[in-house]
């Protein structure tokens, strides 16, 4: 062990930016290393996917009408396990004070978290999307507009889920207390996703299916600039 | 370079901290000293900019609290009895991590000279979760150093280490103290606290009761005047 000599420290208040590409690299590494997070979601999503192939006899109509409800509810249950688990090793190890330490924004950590969480999101849904035409033979679901209200409804659902996760993590109930939470916040971004993601499947003209797109947009910018404005609120005690 | 008057701090209908009045000086090493519950951790939580005073007034390094904290937490460590580490990164990449979160330039060799300040240069590219908790603390107390704080808070550093590496700890703590840094730290451990600080502040329910520098210890010892201060 030796002193500290004079190689000061050039200190300078960290851009917004800088600070969320550090949380957003320092998530991916840790998880990328541990696969604690990405493993769970996509295991838990495999299963539900199966249980619903076991589940339901589908015809090919029947089939076409169910596929959006099927993959938003395998993505909503296996996103709350990413947000809870994201959370909570910031909580756990008291990383969450480490963050709040840093001479940044605080909105800067929501934003950090929130596109992790998409990224963790995303690659589950890369993933389950081509088991889920495999199981159930639907190749409608590679439509560029399909992918497009994917990310539309993971990012408002991701949006409001980290937000809440960032509440949920401070309780002792938190594993329960997210979904509770959660899902009811959540229903407008979840119904207009199934709507839009249906209708597509169904090849419905674009018109048909505009209303619930535009709701989707209007959640993410509503939940995103909400988020922005509560995060420091809802972390500092 | 800490000024606090008439903090309280309220949680509910309990009150923490009752119009606690603390002063500072630069490059004094205080021990604040208490019973458990006392609100020790509170009150340098509050310091932090962890949380918010609910009356009083708070200035460090000349910034006040709450507003000013983006400029409190540029010139401010925290070590906790929590590393405030990720298990799933290597010593460099957390102080990496956090090089970039405080905005240093040309982090590099900073993060070499801290790692060899905290004993810690020949594992910087082992996984955290690999190492003792002394290491864990060590790498801490790097963490917190990292941007070359004039204020460093540690909350019950001890904590969970055994002999050797609380002996560890002090000489880390001793060459932190050592650059004229301001350091405040909370202990149980009357011992070591006496061994380290120059000051002695005693927090028992939310209000420093007694203050007293090493100087004053002439014909008494700190066992002594914690007991005293407790008693009145």
């Amino acid at each position: 062990m030796t002193n500290e000599t004079n190689t000061t420290a050039i200190v300078q208040r960290p851009s917004f930016l800088k600070a969320v590409m550090a949380i957003v690299q320092k998530d991916l590494s840790a998880e990328f290393r541990s696969r604690e997070l990405l493993s769970a979601m996509l295991v838990f999503s495999m299963l539900v996917i199966l249980i619903f192939n076991f589940a339901l006899e589908l015809n090919i109509d029947v089939r076409r009408t169910v596929t959006a409800g099927v993959l938003w509810t395998t993505f909503a249950f296996a996103g709350t396990l990413g947000l809870n688990r994201s959370m909570a090793v910031e909580k756990d190890r008291g990383c969450m004070d480490g963050l709040l330490l840093a001479p940044v924004d605080r909105s800067a950590i929501f934003f950090g978290k929130a596109i992790s969480n998409l990224a963790f999101m995303l690659i589950v849904e890369a993933i389950v999307i081509p088991l889920y035409a495999l199981l159930y033979n639907e190749t409608r679901i590679f439509q560029l507009e399909f992918l497009g209200v994917l990310l539309l409804g993971s990012i408002g659902y991701i949006s409001v889920g980290t937000l809440l996760s960032a509440m949920s993590v401070q309780t002792r109930t938190r594993d329960v207390l997210l979904p509770i939470l959660l899902f009811p916040v959540a229903v407008p971004v979840l119904l207009a996703s199934v709507k839009a993601s249906g209708g597509i499947i169904e090849g419905l003209p674009l018109n048909d299916i505009l209303t619930p797109i535009n709701l989707l947009i209007v959640y993410d910018i509503v939940f995103i600039a909400i988020s922005f404005m509560v995060f420091d609120f809802v972390v500092e005690e | 370079m800490i000024e606090v008057k008439k903090l309280v701090k309220r949680f509910g209908l309990k009150t923490i901290l009752r119009g606690l009045d603390f002063h500072v000086e630069p490059g004094e090493f205080v021990a604040l000293l208490g019973p458990n519950g006392a609100g020790k951790t509170t009150f340098l939580r509050i310091l932090a900019s962890l949380s918010r005073p609910s009356l009083g007034t708070v200035h460090v390094a000349g910034y006040s609290l709450p507003n000013e904290s983006a400029q409190v937490r540029a010139r401010l460590g925290v070590v906790s009895h929590m590393p405030l580490l990720y298990p799933d990164l290597t010593a460099e990449e957390n102080l990496e991590f956090y090089a970039r979160m405080y905005g240093i330039m040309n982090a590099a060799p900073r993060i070499t000279e801290v790692l060899g300040m905290v004993g810690l240069e020949a594992r910087r590219k082992d996984l955290v979760r690999t190492f003792s908790r002394g290491m864990q603390q060590r790498l801490a107390i790097g963490r917190a150093i990292i941007h070359d704080p004039e204020v460093v808070l540690f909350d019950e550093p001890y904590t969970g280490l055994d002999q050797d590496a609380s002996t560890m700890l002090d000489e880390v703590l001793r060459s932190v103290a050592a650059k004229g840094r301001t350091v405040v730290m909370t202990s149980h451990d009357l011992a070591r606290a006496e061994d380290l600080a120059t000051r002695f502040d005693i927090l028992s329910r939310g209000v420093i009761t007694a203050s007293a520098k090493r100087s004053d210890f002439k014909n008494t010892n700190l066992l002594d005047f914690y007991k005293k201060a407790l008693a009145g």
